[in-house]
């Protein structure tokens, strides 16, 4: 209540300064006509686990595809590690070190569990263009491939089809093969959307550690999770940024647990 | 731990299997031409080769192409020409159709990856028809007549394609050399990158792959390995005509294909000899083949989605209960 309009904004500005790995300004798409998005300022740090929270259609998702180009933004500049990558392709993005996950569940399900993590693994030494050489040629690959199951847990699941997992465990999985980019920035789309107590846990805990040293940016719907797990939160509605700040500042906003919270989180 | 080495065993003990039934298949066909009639045999082959080529794209890439006849009755009016007109050896005559057909291939394939699903499908028709105009306008297709009477010649200045078991060897050595490299494809880390982006394209983009690259490289493999097969079909029948580039064709590769089984190796190979066996048993009747070929299509669909080698494959590789939790 105490919170201001100019307090939920401005720490946006002010933490800027402590150099973003990325960060978007004045971000904006719009649908023929329809705004999905509209003037969105967002700072991602190293380090630090930042959560996108909002009601259903408040465009979250469409600021993932923004940033990570899977959709051209209409309006403002997006920065990844000091460089503009507002009009470059989603593969280029990826391969600079920004990777994401999926709302609906992204492996490749008719693939063992271990290759789901080898594919990722493939692009250095372009391994991925040779046509004419045999599948043994990936097999380096697989010890490193092990090391990300284990750190994941998946190690008992490694010559399954990634398709015959459970949800909570293909969730893991695609942590995995995107760890495998070594991303510096890793953008989860509600990673723990469908999944159950115990998974939740784990998925926390990964997240925890992996976000030690890259920036982690996540939409996520579990508020105890965002409590418990993030640094800093930006709460959209309706396209645009409703707040912005730590858990105890963001929850305290009137605006916010009008529209988002409703009286649960008093 | 013992559930994981059972599983390694039969893993071996099927790949093993896998492996002497191909060696039984290559003796069939060594041995085939004694008796069988060798110009049939030599038909199944190109078609079977074709419809191979077809599958690296729509088995092993998840694109389905309406568009295949372009490079498969193309690749054969290059050869038929450039063998009958300028006088090339059979050798040359058939690069210079794998060539054309890649060329094509990179042509339409440049402009279908743009889109997805039936707009893909679309635009490769709608691309390959006209190249079928142009082969029904240009001078050097010899209109409806088609280039007739392309001497066989001799491969490598030495080996005599008159001779029908000579042939007969050339084309096969062509089809396994062709089957071969589309398996090396199909299992090599390239391989396993079409793969991923068959099961799930974003997800392969956001791994940091080009998906056009890799696709458009699917789609120039394939024209070319369709090519291959269209090239070797002018020599064996000695004529290039329009129904090799018609829309139909591209039609029947794709039954053939759905019939022997999609992202198998061998299902292709047996819906290819199917089809083109029962084309020539109708041939002689008075029943239409288009209506025989349309419900054993429907019944395929019906019955048998995974094809005649996928149902086996389901059955006799990977039983259910398998994969159990």
């Amino acid at each position: 209540m105490t919170a201001s309009p100019a307090a939920a904004t401005a720490p946006v500005a002010s933490e800027g300064e402590a150099r973003a790995v990325l960060s978007a300004r004045g971000l904006g798409r719009d649908f023929a006509g329809f705004v999905a998005v509209n003037n969105v300022d967002l700072d991602v740090h190293d380090g630090k686990i930042h959560a996108l929270i909002g009601p259903n259609g408040a465009g979250k998702t469409t600021v993932f595809n923004l940033l990570t180009k899977f959709l051209t933004p209409t309006a403002g500049t997006i920065e990844l590690l000091g460089q503009d990558i507002t009009r470059l392709p989603p593969a280029k993005v990826a391969r600079m070190g920004l990777v994401r996950s999926f709302q609906i569940s992204a492996t490749f399900p008719h693939l063992t569990v271990l290759d789901n993590v080898r594919v990722a693994l493939q692009r250095p030494g372009g391994l991925a263009v040779q046509f004419w050489r045999s599948l043994s040629s990936l097999d380096a690959l697989t010890p490193r491939a092990e090391e990300l199951l284990h750190q994941v847990g998946l190690d008992d699941a490694r010559d399954r089809l990634a398709g015959d997992l459970s949800y909570g465990r293909k969730r893991v999985l695609e942590i995995a093969t995107t760890l495998a980019l070594d991303p510096k920035v890793l953008l989860l789309d509600e990673p723990m959307a469908g999944m159950g107590h115990e998974d939740v846990g784990t998925v926390s805990e990964i997240i925890r550690t992996v976000a030690k040293d890259r920036a982690v940016l996540m939409v996520e719907h579990n508020l105890t999770v965002v409590a418990d797990l993030c640094d800093w939160i930006t709460v959209m509605q309706r396209g645009e940024i409703l707040a912005a700040g730590d858990y105890d500042t963001v929850s305290r906003d009137e605006r916010v647990r009008i529209a988002y919270m409703g009286t649960e989180h008093e | 731990m013992t559930d994981l080495t059972l599983r390694e065993a039969r893993g071996k003990s099927s790949s093993r299997l896998e492996w002497m039934l191909v060696a039984l298949g290559i003796l069939a066909l060594v041995a085939a031409p004694f008796f069988v009639y060798p110009i049939f045999l030599m038909k199944m082959l190109c078609f079977a080769l074709f419809a191979c080529a077809f599958n690296l794209l729509l088995g092993y890439t998840g694109l389905l192409s309406f568009g295949h006849a372009a490079f498969f009755g193309g690749a054969a009016y290059f050869t038929a020409h450039s063998i009958k007109v300028w006088g090339w050896p059979p050798e040359a005559g058939i690069l210079l159709g794998v060539a054309g057909a890649a060329l094509l291939g990179l042509v339409i394939g440049f402009f279908a990856i743009r889109r997805q699903g039936i707009y893909f499908a679309m635009i490769t028709l709608a691309l390959s028809q006209m190249f079928f105009f142009f082969c029904v306008q240009a001078e050097f297709t010899e209109g409806e007549d088609g280039i007739q009477g392309v001497p066989r010649g001799f491969l490598f200045g030495l080996i005599d394609l008159h001779v029908p078991l000579n042939i007969y060897y050339v084309v096969l050595a062509v089809f396994l050399i062709g089957v071969f490299a589309i398996w090396r494809i199909v299992n090599s880390p390239f391989g396993m990158i079409l793969r991923s982006i068959r099961e799930n394209e974003n997800r392969a983009t956001s791994l940091g792959y080009s998906v056009a690259n890799y696709k458009l490289a699917a789609f120039v493999m394939s024209a070319a390995l369709a090519g291959l097969a269209g090239s070797v079909k002018a020599i064996v029948f000695q004529f290039a005509t329009l129904t090799d580039v018609a829309w139909q064709m591209s039609g029947e590769v794709i039954l053939m294909t759905l019939l022997g089984g999609i992202g198998t190796m061998v299902g292709p190979i047996v819906g290819a000899g199917l089809v083109v066996a029962l084309q020539n048993m109708l041939a002689t009747s008075d029943f239409p083949v288009t209506i025989a070929t349309g419900l054993i299509f429907m019944v395929c669909v019906l019955v048998f989605r995974r094809g005649i080698v996928g149902e086996i494959y389901a059955r006799v590789f990977h039983p259910a209960g398998s994969s159990k939790d």
